[in-house]
């Protein structure tokens, strides 16, 4: 392979890939022509996981390597395209495959924070950050903040940071690998969590970054045609256009007057929909009544009465359950659970909150879903309470909703200001430029990563308007006793994901008688649009991929930090090719392992997590980077106090504001979400920067030398830097 | 190693391109999301103006700026003659 020339090597993969995804597309057809002979679903789930792992697995065994360079940054061959599929598939991971959707099925316009997020980052990537990662050529992030600021204390909180935020995220991607494994197959969630991360070491193991990026241009074809086929089916079922991402609109008017008729209690629809949103309402007066009870239970300290109810009543409706002459034993596990859950008066108030708010959100209007940062409604409320209110009242009520109104704007701003910022700071998307060919190619692969990520991106939003218009057009209205298929199949097999109750008894389906989990969407799409199994098993393939390459290219980016930046640079920088690469799969197997058991143990709040990782990635990482590119007299001081400042703001806003931690809202600086914590950290990190480098002198000739010689992708008598 | 004026022109050169571009990202971004409720007041082909930017327009306008980037920073690499030998 090395006597081979670039064009040769690029030819030779474009036949390898272009023979992969017509061998993907007639496994597909074979299987649905299984299906039709009689083949059972679970057996479809259990080839579709078998064949796609055992497929990466092979792509791993066949990129295994003994190379320095080629398993740290695959030879630095990788061409534009191919590594702007494998950063593709490395950046979507489960979240986008399966969660976006239904994030902007849920929330609707404020939901966009996450698609312009996650997508304009990479114009961050590209004018700051790509070109120049690509001619300091080394292994690293913190090879760079080490070389471009001396000393190793740059590089030491450079490693601390990357392993924190790649470490919360690859727990998230382990866990949703665990999810999909488990419902692909019907094996135990645990389970499922090792047999994924045994498809995520046979990839990253043997051959390193090389075995990742072949994996995960594979894990992209499947990840994307899995995506686009279910929506493409949909839209020309519903509008005869097979573009989804134009047909929409009309979908979307649709939809907009459907919400305007279900608010409208004039109306039939909206009529019925009022009655059940006033049993809403009882609900939630009757929780918030308990609220209020326990409360001042705890004042006098007899809190422990009414838990003690509590109990007693949930172990009379266990009793009911296991007495019943077909026992649901679903139902009792849940019941089981909740019994175990109500550990004091604290857990009962939080279940009694829970409910108080659930209610109160089934009791309120629809939203509507284009709209942008709605108040809430308080002016709307004041009139129909009370149609004589006066124009202060008015007035008060008005200045509430435009109140309310900023608040959502601000938040939306700075978390999407956090995801771009992160997403141009999260170590193993910025490795990945270190692979291509040269800087002109690593300019151009920004361009195809994004174009990639695009495609399922601007997807997202024709999904969740589509499926929206088939739940609001075809299912509210329709009878109990003829509820469609696919809506009596999620209900049955996770509540969580579908509920559906006949509140008012009037047997046909309101909409404030569902409760849809946002991760439906997708999953639940294939059936939906009417097609066979074999692509609800497409679906979840896909989601696996997303989730396994994510999670590949994370720990990769851990077991590289602590093996190369660590050992290699600090301890031993004498130690052998052999000796550094047997120590990065020692330590990539210990933190797969780690990683697995803390997904194992189901931590809560992963979501937020995920989130964090990127205001901390955002706070540690850009300003260091940014300005050691573009501000000369950045320097070594500067850089240590700007990082610390950028994650120690950040972390103290998470620890004060985030329940999770013990904070509480109050603390929040202009009533700001943790999540975005980042929109703090960043100017304190910039801030740092210039504040430490200006109070100590200039960097060394040498180091000013190295900020030119990654600013021009050739010079005449250059110095050298690129590792091999 | 000493820069000739040369250099420092297709440096200033990036940087001006940077910060046009950024500009860009900016307002399609920032300036939209601020004005989203009255921009939305706007419907083409049945989409309100800010929910398609945030949608899809915006999305649209990345990958446009960051082709044109590398598109134009390859050329400046050739006219200042700092561009990498080997490969095409």
């Amino acid at each position: 392979m090395s006597t081979q020339t670039q064009s040769q090597f690029f030819a030779q993969l474009k036949k390898y890939y272009s023979f992969y995804t017509g061998g993907f597309i007639a496994f597909v057809i074979v299987l649905a022509v299984l299906e039709q002979m009689g083949l059972p679903p679970k057996w479809i789930g259990y080839i579709f996981l078998g064949a796609t792992i055992a497929l990466y697995a092979g792509i791993g065994i066949m990129s295994k390597t003994a190379d320095v360079s080629e398993y740290y940054v695959a030879g630095r061959r990788v061409p534009a395209i191919f590594n702007g599929m494998a950063t593709g598939a490395d950046w979507m991971s489960a979240a986008s495959f399966i969660g976006m959707a239904g994030t902007l099925y849920l929330t609707g316009y404020d939901g966009l924070a996450f698609v312009m997020g996650w997508t304009g980052g990479y114009v961050l990537v590209a004018l700051f950050l790509a070109p120049y990662l690509r001619k300091f050529g080394q292994f690293t992030i913190p090879d760079f903040l080490g070389s471009r600021y001396g000393g190793n204390l740059p590089r030491t909180i450079g490693v601390v940071a990357a392993i924190i935020c790649s470490f919360v995220y690859v727990v998230a991607q382990i866990y949703g690998v665990g999810i999909i494994t488990a419902r692909l197959t019907g094996l135990e969630f645990q389970i499922g969590v090792f047999v994924g991360l045994a498809g995520i070491l046979v990839c990253s193991f043997l051959g390193g970054m090389r075995a990742v990026t072949w994996t995960q241009v594979a894990q992209y074809i499947i990840l994307i045609i899995a995506y686009m086929i279910p929506v493409v089916w949909l839209s020309v079922n519903h509008t005869g256009n097979p573009v989804p991402q134009i047909a929409y609109g009309q979908v979307l008017e649709q939809v907009t007057a459907k919400e305007k008729e279900l608010n409208d209690p004039t109306t039939t629809l909206g009529a019925a929909e009022a009655s059940v949103r006033a049993l809403h309402k009882e609900k939630q007066l009757a929780a918030e009544d308990k609220v209020k009870a326990l409360e001042a239970a705890i004042a006098a300290g007899s809190a422990d009465t009414l838990v003690g109810e509590a109990r007693a009543k949930l172990d009379t409706e266990l009793a009911e359950l296991n007495a019943a002459p077909e026992p649901d034993a679903k139902k009792i596990e849940a019941k089981q659970k909740e019994i175990a859950e109500l550990t004091g008066p604290d857990a009962l108030m939080a279940k009694l909150k829970k409910a108080a708010d659930g209610a109160k959100k089934a009791a309120g209007p629809v939203p509507a879903h284009a709209t942008a940062f709605s108040g809430k409604g308080a002016e709307a409320k004041l009139l129909k309470d009370n149609p004589n209110a006066t124009e202060a009242e008015i007035a008060a009520a008005k200045a509430e909703d435009e109140e309310a109104s900023n608040v959502k704007r601000r938040n939306f701003i700075a978390l999407v200001l956090c995801l771009m910022v992160g997403t141009a700071s999260l170590p193993h998307i910025l490795m990945r430029y270190y692979t291509t060919p040269s800087v002109r190619e690593a300019r151009k692969s920004v361009f195809w990563s994004l174009f990639f990520i695009f495609l399922l991106y601007f997807t997202a939003p024709a999904l969740a308007v589509l499926v929206k218009f088939e739940v609001y057009n075809n299912l509210v209205g329709s009878s109990f006793a003829s509820l469609p298929a696919w809506v009596a199949n999620w209900a049955a097999v996770d509540p969580t994901l579908m509920k559906i109750t006949d509140l008012n008894k009037d047997g046909l389906v309101q909409l404030a008688e569902m409760t849809i989990g946002g991760d439906l969407i997708v999953l639940a799409t294939p059936e939906i649009a009417g097609l066979p199994y074999v692509i609800s098993g497409m679906v979840a393939a896909g989601g696996l991929a997303a989730a396994l390459s994510t999670a590949d290219g994370l720990l990769l980016t851990i077991a590289n930090a602590l093996s190369h930046d660590v050992y290699y640079k600090m301890i031993d920088p004498k130690a052998s090719t052999v000796r550094r690469l047997a120590i990065s799969k020692g330590l990539l197997l210990v933190v797969a392992l780690l990683a697995a058991y803390t997904a194992s143990l189901k931590p809560g709040d992963i979501l937020f997590l995920v989130g964090a990782a990127f205001s901390l990635a955002a706070s540690a990482f850009f300003p260091a980077l940014v300005l050691g590119v573009f501000w000369k007299r950045a320097n070594y001081l500067g850089a240590v106090i700007g990082m610390l400042a950028g994650l120690i703001v950040c972390m103290y806003y998470m620890y004060t504001t985030y329940e999770f931690f013990g904070g509480v809202a109050a603390n929040e600086w202009f009533a700001i979400k943790p999540i975005a914590a980042g929109v703090f950290g960043m100017p304190a990190g910039f801030i740092g920067v210039i504040i430490g480098s200006l109070l100590s002198k200039a960097p060394s000739k040498e180091i000013q030398e190295l900020v030119d010689h990654v600013r021009y992708p050739s010079l005449e008598g250059d110095i050298k830097t690129q590792a091999t | 190693m000493q820069l000739s004026e040369r250099h420092h022109e297709y440096w200033r050169k990036n940087l001006r391109l940077t910060a046009v571009l950024l500009a860009i990202w900016f307002v399609v971004t920032f300036v939209v999301i601020y004005f989203a409720p009255q921009l939305n007041e706007i419907v083409v082909m049945g989409f309100p103006f800010a929910f398609y930017m945030g949608a899809q327009g915006a999305l649209i306008i990345y990958v446009l700026i960051i082709w044109f980037y590398a598109h134009r920073m390859n050329q400046l690499d050739k006219e200042f003659g700092v561009h990498e030998g080997d490969e095409e």
